[in-house]
């Protein structure tokens, strides 16, 4: 198989969850198809999934409150579940978590599929739930999550502010640097101020490809990253 | 937000002071007061609240932090379980300002901060583990989420940047809370050796209980 093969392309529904495992050196881009993307994530080493996407130490080894190019996300055990090899959109929030049955039901109404059918008001726990569920994964197993497209800033006396950001055909690209399990929710952030139920589709494309090289730009983008890599090379060994 | 509290460390009916290294699990009963004392200032207590009754509701950052609109926590925090619930309400804070992006460190994080030579040191991961075995053995890796480091300064600037501090707290300086359920309390007094949060000194806490009125 040649680098860089597009192995699987798809658009996932407004609304809906999605997983798979992506094997090391594969690469998956998130493309916001009409320009008002979220989509929360949780990532686990897929061959001994106890291993998971930490927040706290992506962000102190990255000394980042927030992800884009360059940027690694690692796990609790020091190595790196996927590296984020491009980005156009600049900003992806980890630190405002997901939501709920309760935050939907509040901002947006009951939405039950009774009525709705299909398009009923989905919310990321549920879909994180069911979706882990396929992977004997529980509600032990939810982390601080990543979500890609959001922005949500600080001010110097730690005062959120939702930031409007995603452009459509803005997309984001990691690369796995583990075997990684990707549990993904395409429905609205909890502090989107938007007062309509109406996630969008996003783009799913995997393509092949190899791990980082000795000159990936993850991989130089700060001593602690090379470390990261260090440590995940020796686990393959 | 610095605000003091009433209580006399007499009336305490639990009073024990926690050496830097080592950990501590207790469970504290709805309605009862529990403080922590940097006692010489600057040390990092790294710290997880699980529902007694569940302990897969555990305390998060992340919705603690959505919910109050803010990074930091302080008095009139409420900390909010992954179920959306209230464990506890700090209630008294002499520091002023809380960490929970930090997280705890690890053998394993600090080969990737320090150095790979670093594993052999004591790190908060270790103590949590060794506890939870010890004293909760149906509690183990799966259930340590993003932790509170209280006393700990991590501030996070407009740009997105997360720096380590200086510390804030000083000698003396505490905090209090509120269970409002019965809570699982685990700490890690933390070893840290590399970083100058703590002034490269571990220090010990107190840890104090009050039953409520």
């Amino acid at each position: 198989m040649t680098d860089n093969e597009i192995l699987i392309e798809e658009a996932l529904r407004g609304g809906q969850m999605w997983s798979r495992v992506l094997r090391r050196g594969q690469r998956l881009r998130l493309t916001d198809t009409e320009g008002k993307a979220s989509v929360a994530a949780l990532l686990y080493n897929a061959d001994r999934p106890s291993e998971r996407y930490n927040m706290p130490d992506t962000l102190k080894a990255q000394q980042t409150a927030y992800l884009t190019q360059g940027h690694v996300l690692y796990s609790d055990m020091g190595r790196i579940l996927c590296s984020i090899v491009a980005d156009t959109v600049g900003w992806h929030d980890t630190i405002t978590g997901h939501s709920t049955r309760d935050s939907v039901k509040a901002r947006y109404g009951e939405g039950a599929y009774l009525k709705l059918r299909n398009d009923r008001y989905r919310n990321t726990r549920d879909n994180f739930l069911t979706e882990l569920g396929k992977h004997e994964l529980t509600v032990h197993d939810i982390v601080a999550n990543v979500n890609f497209f959001v922005k949500v800033v600080a001010d110097d006396e730690g005062r959120l502010s939702w930031v409007e950001q995603s452009r459509k055909g803005g997309f984001v690209e990691l690369r796995a640097e583990l075997n990684t399990l990707i549990v993904v929710s395409n429905t609205p952030h909890p502090l989107d101020p938007s007062q309509k139920y109406d996630p969008t589709p996003v783009q799913l494309t995997i393509r092949s490809g190899t791990p980082a090289t000795s000159d990936d730009p993850c991989r130089l983008s700060r001593p602690e990253n090379g470390r990261g890599f260090i440590l995940t090379e020796t686990y393959f060994v | 937000m610095l605000r003091e509290s009433a209580l006399k460390e007499s009336d305490a009916v639990l009073n024990q002071i926690l050496e830097p290294g080592l950990g501590w699990t207790h469970i504290v009963k709805r309605g009862q007061i529990f403080r922590i004392v940097d006692i010489e200032g600057n040390q990092a207590v790294d710290t997880l609240f699980f529902r007694a009754s569940d302990p897969a509701d555990r305390y998060s950052a992340v919705d603690t932090i959505r919910e109050q609109g803010n990074l930091y926590l302080t008095v009139g925090t409420r900390l909010i379980s992954i179920s959306g619930a209230t464990l506890l309400t700090i209630i008294a804070d002499t520091c002023g300002r809380h960490d929970t992006l930090g997280g705890a460190c690890a053998a394993e994080s600090n080969q990737v901060r320090y150095s790979i030579d670093k594993k052999f040191m004591h790190n908060c991961r270790d103590t949590f583990l060794l506890t939870l075995a010890s004293e909760a053995p149906e509690l183990g890796k799966r259930d340590l989420a993003a932790n509170i480091n209280f006393f700990m300064n991590v501030p996070v600037t407009s740009d997105g940047k997360l720096t380590f501090e200086d510390g804030i707290s000083a000698p003396g300086r505490y905090v209090e809370l509120r269970a409002e359920t019965d809570v699982r309390v685990l700490i890690s007094n933390c070893p840290q050796l590399n970083n100058p949060c703590n002034a490269y000194n571990p220090t010990p806490v107190r840890l104090l209980v009050w039953d409520g009125c």
